[in-house]
């Protein structure tokens, strides 16, 4: 399983009633992009049927990062389940967070102070840049760019350095809890993220300008990979993908979340339902995400960051010395936890790679039900069959890229 | 609610008997297993619901009528409404027809819960096991299969543990 | 000590056939593209340009197992993966060294549950461990160059 190996039909093991009758005789040639290879973007496999170059059947298998998180999730707490959505999408933890956050709020019925709406919608763009930047980075190195892998990954390095600036670690900072945000952001906050706003422009011009007119990527992503806007429906294809078949088909616009609709963005579509179009439309998106923050920012309220409701938020911890009643609140909420009620909702957000969610169902007591997590990844995987039909082998790679997939929100 | 929400939930309640229950803006529809298939191909073609979400299931275990409560999320582009459906099954080989007609998506989900809860379903065109390895015993996300954790190394029982546990030597 | 200060100005140095050859494993060891999870992102950020890891010698990632000689675990390892794993250890030639990174490769980390192994010495043994989650990429960096210590102390005849 090092690189592509061919594959023996009598080694199939319980997949032979998906691949053809040819291949099933020998005459088409079976290939496993096995679960470590340069390009599958985290562990994933891929039984290609190749006739000659061209392939004529994609089965993706997935599995191989399950970590069992949903079960971890019934046996704890609710706000100690938090730290395992983080891990989930691990290139969108806060939105994660966010997502899990909205549900738990919509079931024991929390509201959400103004100044924390405003901070989780300038931190969940951020995470939609940071996520970009990594997939450009990464797609354009499989299609041998390597210098905006390089570059990505500098800009990457500014968010990140926002992120431990206000919770102390860099990717899973947890920050986006129940109630509001775990605590306020420091003096230097605002500064950095001007600063970050006014450098980012130029930057994305320098990386539009390596690739977007480049005839070599141009070549190789053009009318590769097409899917229509019904079959998009059909198979329950969200986020870029669907924006590049034309339709402007966003949550932030059409189930809004955490005050976005005071906000003045557009949704970036294209026509062209391959490769391209989806490089354009996230592209824009990065665009369109830097707007929002700057507009976050000139309106971030003064006020508290956290419900006032101690019955299922935790008090600041400066009240502890002065309150009785606060020090009892925090003794329980942090040993026993909140109860919810036996009833099950569902909260999703948009993530760069599609509609998230999470159907949270209580039992009555301290720690969930159910946890399910709806990722974009395991319903935009499906689609592989159809987008690698009639391509060469070659124009896999740069496919697989283009869907963005994250094995952590598909395997969970 | 929405008219065009309160009208198809109406609706299908009429025709099919489902019961009707919601909480903090949501609609739960709860039909019976046989009727699984009309309800969702009426919502997709009569009112509009052609997007399916995610399909998930629930365990009430150790009630065992009804044990699971399969999940489908459905949402309406047209109309912008999201509408949930409850499949209450009973606890001994529980299983259910097949959505991936009416919705193509369905195939993987319902690989997921069939894995993941043992729900058998009929007509499925690649029934087999998706995120545990092919050979795995039981169905890891029902309540009665353990959580499966090792004992955690403290001070006081390091050695015990250590002398137990599997490590590689070459 | 006379020799090296007389012999030095023509361009000869002396020394043991063992350090030669721990110095030029360790200034050149290639790592195998093992990233799994989100260790995986902080591994490609420790090689890109602000955490740079080729000043260390590791200028190229190697994706076949038959030309790399460190294998870095980035990431939670299930059952699943298990058997892949030992199948890429038994590819790669000797001499071959292995770096956990992140708590989930060292023990699991957070999920401790049946479907992650828990710890990947429970598959193949770990020379070094790096904790974290994920570990800063110069958390990471400290670990690769503990590795390179540990290699430099390493004796040519007690090689197994």
């Amino acid at each position: 399983m090092t690189d592509a190996q061919q594959v023996r039909p009598e080694e199939l093991d319980g997949m032979s009633h998906l691949v053809s009758e040819r291949a099933l005789k020998g005459e088409t040639m079976l290939l496993n992009m096995g679960p470590q290879h340069p390009s599958t973007h985290g562990v994933l496999r891929l039984l290609l049927e190749l006739d000659g170059e061209i392939v004529v059947n994609c089965i993706p298998d997935i599995g191989f990062l399950h970590t069992g998180i949903e079960k971890t999730m019934e046996s704890k707490i609710y706000i100690q389940s938090l730290v395992c959505t983080d891990r989930m999408d691990y290139l969108h933890s806060l939105g994660n967070n966010l997502c899990y956050s909205l549900a738990v709020e919509k079931l024991v019925g929390l509201d959400v102070p103004p100044r924390a709406q405003v901070l989780r919608v300038m931190l969940a763009e951020l995470t939609r840049i940071s996520s970009h930047l990594i997939w450009m980075g990464t797609s354009a190195l499989d299609l041998a760019a390597m210098s905006v892998f390089l570059y990505g990954m500098r800009e990457r390095e500014l968010i990140l350095d926002i992120f431990e600036m206000i919770s102390g670690q860099r990717m899973m900072t947890s920050y986006i809890r129940p109630g509001g945000v775990w605590r306020d952001v420091p003096a230097e906050f605002e500064k950095a993220v001007r600063d970050f706003l006014d450098v980012m422009p130029r930057r994305l011009d320098e990386y539009e300008s390596l690739l977007t007119k480049n005839a070599l990527f141009l070549e190789r992503t053009v009318g590769i990979g097409k899917i229509s806007t019904e079959d998009c429906i059909r198979w329950g294809i969200s986020g870029p993908i669907m924006r590049a078949t034309g339709l402007p088909y966003d949550l932030r616009k059409m189930r809004p979340y955490s005050g976005y609709e005071q906000y003045d963005f557009n949704i970036p579509t294209h026509d062209g339902c391959d490769i391209y179009g989806r490089y354009l439309v996230r592209v824009q998106e990065v665009r369109e995400s830097l707007k929002i923050i700057r507009q976050a920012l000139d309106r971030l309220p003064y006020g508290p960051v956290r419900s006032n409701n101690r019955k299922f938020v935790p008090p600041p911890r400066s009240e502890l010395g002065v309150s009785m009643e606060s020090l009892i609140h925090h003794f329980k909420l942090w040993t026993e936890g909140f109860h919810a009620p036996a009833e099950g909702v569902y909260a999703s957000v948009e993530s760069p790679r599609g509609e998230l969610g999470f159907y949270l169902e209580g039992d009555g007591g301290t720690k969930p039900r159910r946890a399910f997590y709806r990722g974009p990844s395991f319903a935009n995987l499906q689609i592989m069959p159809i987008l690698t039909r009639k391509h060469f082998v070659a124009d896999v790679v740069g496919i697989i890229g283009s869907i963005d997939i994250v094995l952590g929100d598909t395997d969970r | 609610m929405d008219e065009t929400l309160q009208a198809a939930a109406t609706a299908i309640q009429e025709r099919f008997g489902a019961e009707v229950h919601e909480y903090a803006g949501e609609i739960n529809l709860i039909v019976a297993a046989e009727k699984n298939i009309e309800v969702l191909t009426a919502l997709r073609d009569e009112f509009g619901f052609d997007f399916f979400i995610a399909g998930t299931a629930v365990d009430y275990w150790p009630q065992e009528q009804p044990r699971f409560h399969v999940l489908y999320m459905l949402y309406s582009m047209a109309h912008n409404l999201t509408l949930r459906l409850r499949v209450p099954l009973d606890g001994n080989a529980p299983s259910l027809r097949t959505a991936e007609g009416v919705f193509a998506n369905a195939n993987w989900y319902e690989r997921e819960m069939y894995d993941m809860f043992g729900i058998t379903f009929i007509g499925h065109s690649d029934l087999r096991r998706i995120l545990m390895p092919k050979d795995w015993q039981g169905h890891p996300l029902r309540k009665d299969y353990p959580l499966g954790y090792e004992e955690v190394r403290f001070t006081f029982n390091y050695a015990d543990v250590d002398r137990r546990k599997p490590l590689a030597k070459e | 000590m006379g020799v090296e200060q007389k012999t030095g100005n023509m361009g000869v140095v002396t020394t043991t056939l063992q350090n030669v050859v721990n110095w030029s494993r360790t200034n050149s060891m290639w790592p195998m593209l093992f990233g799994l999870a989100c260790c995986a992102i902080e591994m490609m950020g420790a090689q890109a340009s602000n955490y740079d890891m080729s000043r260390f010698g590791m200028e190229l990632m190697r994706a076949s197992p038959r030309q790399s000689d460190l294998m870095i675990v980035a990431g939670r390892v299930s059952r699943k993966m298990a058997p892949v794993l030992r199948q890429l250890y038994d590819q790669m030639p000797d001499p071959k060294w292995v770096v956990a990174m992140g708590d989930c490769a060292s023990c699991s980390g957070i999920f401790n549950n049946y479907a992650v192994v828990q710890g990947v010495d429970e598959i193949v043994p770990v020379d070094v461990y790096v904790a974290g989650c994920p570990p800063r990429p110069e958390a990471l960096i400290h670990g690769i160059v503990t590795l390179h210590e540990k290699v430099k102390k390493e004796s040519l005849t007690k090689w197994k």
